[in-house]
C-alpha cells in the first residue's frame, strides 16, 4: 500500500514545482493538465462501455462560451468565465444526451461525431459571431478582480489546472464507486436487468453523459484561457480521436492514467516534433500498438502490474 | 376482493407459433403459484407479459387491481413486481454483494455523489440478505465466477432486494444440482416467507412443486391447460401424459 502511493506522491510533488526547477516546461504541462481532464470525460464513458468520437465538441463549446463570455462582458473574471464556461457544456451535454443516451456501441460512438462535427461547421460557416477558421480569442481575465502580468497568470493557470485535475479526478473517482456511479457501470453489462430494478437506462446513461460533458468543458475551457484563442479546430472530429487515444494509452478506465496519458502524450509530441517532424505520431503509433496488443490496461495497468509484483516480492521476503 | 396479479384474456402469437392464447389467471397474495408445462409453452412468455416487457396483441394485466399493461417493465418493477430469470441476468463484472448493493441504491434512489456504494447503510441489510441464501462466501467474487445454481440464487436475491410485493422466479432450480434442489428451495421459500414476498414460480421439478406450491398452474401451447391445487393437478391424467411424462 505504502509503497503504492510513493510514486504517485513524488510525481506530485516534482509536478507542483514545475515553475520553479522547470519553467520552460510549465505552459506545456498546463495543457497537458487540460486535456487530461477533458480525458476523464471519456474515461468516465468508457467504464459504462461507451466510446465517444465527438467528445471535443463539449471542450469546444466551454472555451467558445468562455470567450463569448469574455466578448460581451469585457473584463470579465476568471470565475465568471469558468462558470460559464462549463454551464455552456453541462447544458449542450444534456440538450445531446437526451438524444444520444438511448444508443450504444458504435451508432453512439458516430451520433456524437455527428454533433461534434455539426458545432464545427457552425463555427466555420458563422464567422461574423464566431470569427470563423480564425476563431475567438480569449483576453486575459482578472483573477479574483485583479490584473496580472502574463507571467503571473500562467502561473496561476498552472495551479489552477493541478488542483482542478485533482479534485475533479477525486470526484470521477468517486462518483464511479457511488450508488449513481455503480449504476451507470451497470450499462456495460446489463441493461434488461437495470431496467428490471426499475430505473431507466437512458436516464442512467445521462447522468455519466453529463459528467463527461462537464470534464471536456472544464479541460477545453483552461486550454482556451492558456492558449488566448479558441478556433474550431477545437471541435474537429481529430481532437476527440486524440481524446480516446489518450485515455486508451493511460489505461481504458482509469481516472489517474488519463492524466499520465495525457502528460506523456503531450511530452512525446512536443519533444519529439523539436527533434524530426512527423516523428511524434510514429512514436505514439508505435507506443499505441504495444499498449493494445501487450498491456491492455494501459499505462495505469502496467503501473499496477508492477506495483503487485513488487509488493508480492515484499511479502515473500518478510 | 383485489387480487394482487391478474390477466384477462392475454393473446400473443410468434409468426405461426401461439406463445398466449386467452390467458386469464388470478393470483392471491400469500399463495405461491407454480407454473408447469412443457418447453415452448409459454410459461417464460407469460412472466415477459406481466412485467411489461411483451406487448399482449389483446388482454390486458392489473396489479392490484391497477391496469399495467401498456407500463414499461421499470414502471411495473416500481410499483413492487420483481423477476428473476431463466438465464440470470447479473452485473457480470460486479461482487455478488455489490449486485445487491446496486438493486438498493435503485430501490432506494441513493444519490449521494462521493459516498461509495459499498459503505452505504443497506450493505448490512444485503449481507443479511446473502447470509439467507447460503452465499455469505459468495460475497465478494465477481458474479462471473460463480456456479451456475449460485448465480441464479444470486438473481433471486437482487429481486428480493427490491422488496417486492410478487416476485416472479423461472425456473429457480434450473442449473441447481438435483440433489441441492430441495435444499435451494427450502432456503428460498423461508426468504420469500420472511420478507412476505408472493412467488410465482416455473419449475419442472414436480417434487418441488408437490412441496412448496400453494397452486399451480399447468401451460400447453400458449393456453392454461387446468389449474388447482398440487394434488388435483398431480394427479390428473392429462398433466401426467403431457408435462410429468415428457420432463420425466
Ligand atoms: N420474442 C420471441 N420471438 C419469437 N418467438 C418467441 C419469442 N418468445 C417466445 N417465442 C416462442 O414462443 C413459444 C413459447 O416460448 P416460451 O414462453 O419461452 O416457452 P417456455 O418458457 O414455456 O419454455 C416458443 O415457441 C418460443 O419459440
Ligand atoms: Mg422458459
Amino acid at each position: 500500500m505504502f509503497i503504492r502511493i510513493t510514486i504517485p506522491t513524488l510525481l506530485l510533488m516534482v509536478l507542483a514545482l514545475v515553475p520553479f526547477v522547470a519553467p520552460g516546461m510549465q505552459v506545456l504541462l498546463t495543457l497537458a493538465l487540460a486535456k487530461g481532464i477533458a480525458v476523464m470525460g471519456i474515461t468516465v464513458l468508457l467504464r459504462s462501455g461507451q466510446v465517444s468520437f465527438g467528445h471535443a465538441l463539449y471542450f469546444a463549446i466551454a472555451a467558445y462560451g468562455g470567450a463569448f463570455t469574455l466578448m460581451l462582458m469585457p473584463g470579465a473574471d476568471l470565475i465568471v468565465v469558468f462558470v460559464f464556461g462549463i454551464i455552456a457544456a453541462v447544458l449542450s451535454g444534456i440538450i445531446v444526451g437526451l438524444f444520444v443516451a438511448r444508443y450504444r456501441f458504435i451508432f453512439f460512438a458516430m451520433l456524437n461525431l455527428a454533433f461534434s462535427m455539426i458545432f464545427w461547421s457552425i463555427l466555420e460557416k458563422f464567422y461574423h459571431y464566431t470569427g470563423g477558421a480564425d476563431g475567438m480569442r480569449l483576453p486575459r481575465p482578472t483573477v479574483m478582480w485583479i490584473e496580472l502580468e502574463r507571467g503571473a497568470y500562467e502561473l496561476v493557470m498552472f495551479y489552477l489546472a493541478l488542483a482542478l485535475a485533482l479534485g475533479l479526478g477525486w470526484f470521477s473517482m468517486r462518483w464511479l464507486d457511488s450508488p449513481t456511479g455503480q449504476l451507470f457501470r451497470t450499462i456495460k453489462t446489463n441493461e434488461t436487468r437495470l431496467q428490471y430494478l426499475g430505473m431507466s437506462p437512458q436516464r442512467v446513461m445521462l447522468t455519466g453523459y453529463v459528467l463527461s460533458a462537464l470534464l471536456c468543458g472544464v479541460g477545453g475551457i483552461i486550454m482556451g484561457l492558456v492558449q488566448g484563442v479558441v478556433t474550431p479546430e477545437y471541435a474537429f472530429w481529430v481532437r476527440s480521436g486524440e481524446m480516446v487515444f489518450i485515455a486508451v494509452l493511460g489505461g481504458a478506465g482509469s481516472v489517474p492514467g488519463a492524466l499520465v496519458g495525457a502528460a506523456i502524450y503531450e511530452i512525446v509530441r512536443t519533444y519529439a516534433s523539436a527533434f524530426a517532424g512527423d516523428i511524434w505520431q510514429l512514436v505514439l503509433g508505435t507506443f499505441l500498438l504495444i499498449i493494445i496488443l501487450f498491456a491492455p490496461g494501459g499505462i495505469a495497468g502496467i503501473y499496477s502490474g508492477v506495483m503487485d509484483r513488487i509488493a508480492g516480492k515484499k511479502e515473500e521476503g518478510e | 376482493m383485489t387480487h394482487l396479479l391478474e390477466t384477462k384474456g392475454l393473446e400473443i402469437r410468434f409468426g405461426g407459433v401461439v406463445a398466449a392464447d386467452n390467458i386469464t389467471l388470478q393470483i392471491d397474495a400469500g399463495k405461491n403459484l407454480a407454473i408447469i408445462g412443457p418447453n415452448g409453452a409459454g410459461k417464460t412468455t407469460f412472466l415477459n407479459i406481466c412485467t411489461g416487457w411483451l406487448k399482449p396483441a389483446s388482454g390486458k394485466v392489473y396489479f392490484e387491481g391497477r391496469d399495467v399493461t401498456p407500463l414499461s417493465p421499470r414502471a411495473i418493477t416500481r410499483l413492487g413486481v420483481a423477476r428473476a430469470f431463466q438465464i440470470p441476468q447479473l452485473f457480470t463484472e460486479h461482487t455478488a454483494l455489490e449486485n445487491l448493493l446496486i438493486a438498493t441504491a435503485a430501490r432506494d434512489r441513493l444519490r449521494n455523489p462521493i459516498r461509495a456504494l459499498k459503505d452505504t447503510r443497506q450493505r448490512a441489510e444485503m449481507m443479511h440478505l446473502l447470509d439467507m441464501i447460503n452465499c455469505t462466501d459468495a460475497a465478494h467474487q465477481q458474479v462471473d465466477e460463480l456456479s451456475e445454481g449460485q448465480r441464479k440464487l444470486i438473481d433471486i436475491a437482487v429481486a428480493l432486494a427490491l422488496r417486492p410485493k410478487l416476485l416472479l422466479m423461472d425456473e429457480p432450480t434450473s442449473g441447481v444440482a438435483s440433489s441441492e434442489k430441495f435444499d435451494v428451495m427450502e432456503i428460498l421459500v423461508k426468504a420469500l416467507a420472511e420478507a412476505e414476498v408472493t412467488a410465482v414460480f416455473v419449475e419442472h421439478d414436480m417434487g418441488i412443486v408437490e412441496r412448496y406450491a400453494d397452486e399451480v398452474a399447468v401451460w400447453n401451447m400458449g393456453k392454461i391447460e387446468l389449474r388447482g391445487t398440487p394434488q388435483e393437478v398431480l394427479e390428473h391424467p392429462d398433466v401426467i401424459r403431457d408435462v410429468i411424462g415428457e420432463v420425466a
